[in-house]
């Protein structure tokens, strides 16, 4: 709250409290580089521990599907990287898209993305999630899952590979890391 | 193919496709023409208006008990439509060929659905994709395509293409 | 009791794939069903009007990718019915071959997904890890593990490699040996029977009336199999018996698909006895008369498959339709389901082995 604009104010709201003083104590944070020696110690601590316990969703779309049931196979064993996947998507961090994305499907699957808490990533899987694939012609295909969803890792291949979808998510790793939020994970 | 031992679960059957086709044509000599019959193939055009009484005899005189598809054709340029319905005989091993030509103007035909269950989602996806209405169906209603298409895709006067 | 429609979808993790399940519930019974479907389609029949005779092979591929060697090749038997090719010798055997594989390892992808249904991780970690062997035998021959644009209209696209009996020997002999694991893991298992008997119970009269094909079929008593009663292929030369079973129910189901993958087994080993020397591709021609018409059906693993196909005088088809067994076998969900209770679904519909990349198309 900026009290710049109300410079004859005696008394604030709850409400306006509460944002005046975490505004003060943010910018004093900031000032003071407490914030900045915080993160320093807490963002490698809480970026360890999101990327190596990245629980994406139980969500097959197509082909790309088997591939992904494939990779949480015992020959591929994705679990040991810490995906386990679970069936609701606020208990997810990552929202893997493996197949096309029709306009029936558009809709539901924005909202699964909305009902993802943050810090959540996407990472489109299959050609037909990065661009629409095979079906470029197709009047009922999206072109690209990146056209209504943020995607952070595109994983190219029709399906990719097991191998391939791991390397994947150990880019997303890498990008994990390279994002660091500390402190209250914001910024 | 030897012969035909009784299998579990299916009737006698023994009418081999030539049969079949000739009985067609002996119930219904006008409605009915055979283009070719084997000995487990049928190949025929059906009038529209006779279309539920021939079905109705194949069902139960001839032993079809499987609508194995029912597909649409349009002929843009020849200003109609097929339906082509392909119906397969357990008992007999014959799978019958039928086609029933609509005009473009006027796309109604019954519909099987009360004969044989089978049909009834083949012939609500030949109406999302083309548009014909079959008359009887307990649920004519888009299957396929999103609610509120208004389009009918598989027609040859609609362009495909990016669209979404 | 308060009546409610509840939603099984899109996303839930027993759908084999995207649909939705409303059941209307009295409680816990399941009084009324209604499958909703169409969140995979893409237009298949319409973007193969705008493509080549052979650019539609790696299409097929993509319709069920949980059998897509058995849709490849009904689409190449339908072009070349229409344009009158006979395949050699030698490419029938190869594809005979190949397709058995594929069955059997579309056959275990349905036992890993029924198993991660009823909760049971082990059944699915065991199955994937028999289907990796399988798909291993498909990566030396055609380079792909899954969508294999392998069969090509008039033939296959090559021959098969080196030591080619000698790894399909071995992966059949341990297979075999792990199925007697595989099968004692569910068949003595009491909870998976109390699960899976007298479940979703269908009778032949009405699966029959319904158009339920293949597996479905055969678990409630009626004996039918496309590769007995209407050969393709060689099917006509080997010695192999129809697997069925009485009951009706989901157990019935799972029992028919057990009995097929050994005789899969059977059949890989006579073809590769039999198997004889010569080409194994000739060339097809590019273009098909206008208005000429052709159709194929095949036993796919889940039911009959068909497509037919109508020439246009030029290289691209003009009306090529699919028929796929599994849209039809959800429509006959309702009759499965209604009278059962909601915990009984995924058990259900996870014995009716359901692929949503054929059926939406």
């Amino acid at each position: 709250m900026d009290l710049r604009l109300a410079p004859h104010a005696v008394a604030m709201s709850a409400r306006e409290f509460v944002a005046w003083s975490s505004d003060m104590m943010e910018q004093l944070m900031q000032a003071s580089g407490g914030k900045k020696a915080v993160d320093k110690i807490t963002a490698p601590i809480w970026s360890w521990a999101l990327r190596n316990a990245n629980y994406p969703l139980h969500f097959g779309i197509a082909c790309c599907a088997l591939e992904m049931a494939a990779a949480s196979g015992s020959r591929f064993d994705a679990e040991r990287l810490g995906m386990i996947f679970r069936s609701s998507p606020r208990q997810t961090d990552v929202l893997l898209v493996n197949g096309w994305v029709t306009a029936k499907l558009r809709p539901d699957l924005r909202r699964l993305y909305e009902q993802m808490a943050e810090p959540r990533w996407v990472v489109a899987m299959g050609e037909c999630a990065i661009s629409g694939g095979p079906w470029y012609d197709s009047y009922n295909t999206v072109q690209g899952v990146d056209t209504f969803i943020p995607v952070d890792i595109y994983i190219p291949g029709c399906p990719p590979r097991p191998e391939a979808m791991i390397d994947g998510f150990m880019k997303l790793h890498k990008k994990i890391n390279k994002e660091m939020k500390g402190t209250f994970l914001e910024g | 193919m030897g012969k035909l031992a009784q299998r579990e679960g299916l009737g006698p059957g023994g009418k081999t496709g030539e049969v079949i086709a000739q009985t067609l044509v002996e119930k219904f000599p006008q409605d009915v023409k055979i283009t070719k019959a084997t000995q487990n193939r049928v190949f025929a055009t059906v009038n529209k208006p006779a279309w539920l009484n021939v079905a109705a005899f194949m069902k139960d005189a001839l032993d079809f008990d499987h609508v194995t598809a029912v597909s649409g054709v349009d002929w843009l340029e020849e200003k109609k439509m097929w339906v082509v319905y392909h119906i397969t005989s357990y008992a007999n091993r014959v799978t019958a060929e039928l086609i029933v030509e609509l005009p473009r103007d006027q796309l109604e035909i019954d519909s099987i659905s009360n004969l044989w269950g089978g049909a009834n989602w083949h012939e609500r996806e030949t109406y999302d994709m083309y548009g014909i209405v079959f008359l009887g169906h307990p649920r004519m209603e888009r299957i396929l395509t999103p609610d509120g298409t208004d389009y009918f895709p598989y027609r040859k006067d609609f362009v495909g293409g990016r669209r979404v | 009791m308060a009546e409610m429609w509840l939603n099984m979808g899109p996303q839930h993790p027993f759908t084999h794939g995207l649909w939705n399940l409303r059941v209307k519930l009295d409680g816990e019974t399941i009084v009324d069903a209604d499958p909703i479907v169409g969140y995979l389609h893409r237009g298949w029949e319409k973007l193969a009007e705008n493509r080549m005779y052979p650019q539609i092979i790696p299409m097929a591929d993509r319709l069920c990718y949980g059998a897509s060697m058995s849709w490849e090749h009904l689409y190449c038997n339908t072009i070349e019915n229409m344009m009158e090719l006979e395949v050699p010798d030698r490419a029938k055997y190869i594809r005979t071959i190949v397709l058995e594989a594929q069955r059997i390892g579309s056959h275990l992808m349905w036992l890993a997904a029924l198993g991660t249904d009823l909760g049971s991780y082990t059944i699915f970690l065991y199955s994937v890890r028999e289907r990796e062997l399988f798909l291993d035998l498909m990566q030396n021959l055609c380079g792909a593990r899954m969508t294999y644009n392998y069969c090509r209209i008039g033939g296959v696209r090559n021959d098969v490699p080196a030591n080619f009996e000698r790894d399909f020997d071995r992966v059949l002999t341990h297979f075999l040996n792990r199925m007697n694991d595989l099968e004692s893991l569910m068949d003595r298992s009491s909870v998976f029977r109390l699960r899976m008997e007298d479940t979703g119970v269908i009778s032949g009269e009405q699966a029959r009336n319904l158009g339920v094909t293949g597996p479905n079929l055969r678990g409630s008593g009626v004996e039918y199999d496309v590769r007995k009663d209407d050969p393709y292929e060689v099917y006509g030369d080997l010695d192999f018996r129809t697997c069925f079973e009485k009951e009706g129910d989901s157990f019935a189901r799972y029992r028919v698909r057990m009995d097929e993958m050994r005789e899969s087994c059977n059949i890989i080993r006579q073809a590769i006895k039999r198997m004889p020397k010569g080409p194994y591709r000739l060339k097809p021609p590019r273009n098909a008369p206008k208005g000429k018409t052709g159709w194929a059906h095949v036993e796919d693993p889940r039911g009959e498959g068909f497509m037919y196909v109508i020439g246009n005088g030029d290289d691209h088809p003009y009306r090529l339709k699919v028929r796929s067994p599994i849209f039809v076998t959800v429509s006959a969900a309702p009759v499965m389901l209604i009278g059962y209770k909601i915990a009984d679904v995924p058990a259900i519909m996870g014995s009716v082995d359901m692929c949503l990349g054929e059926t939406d198309r």
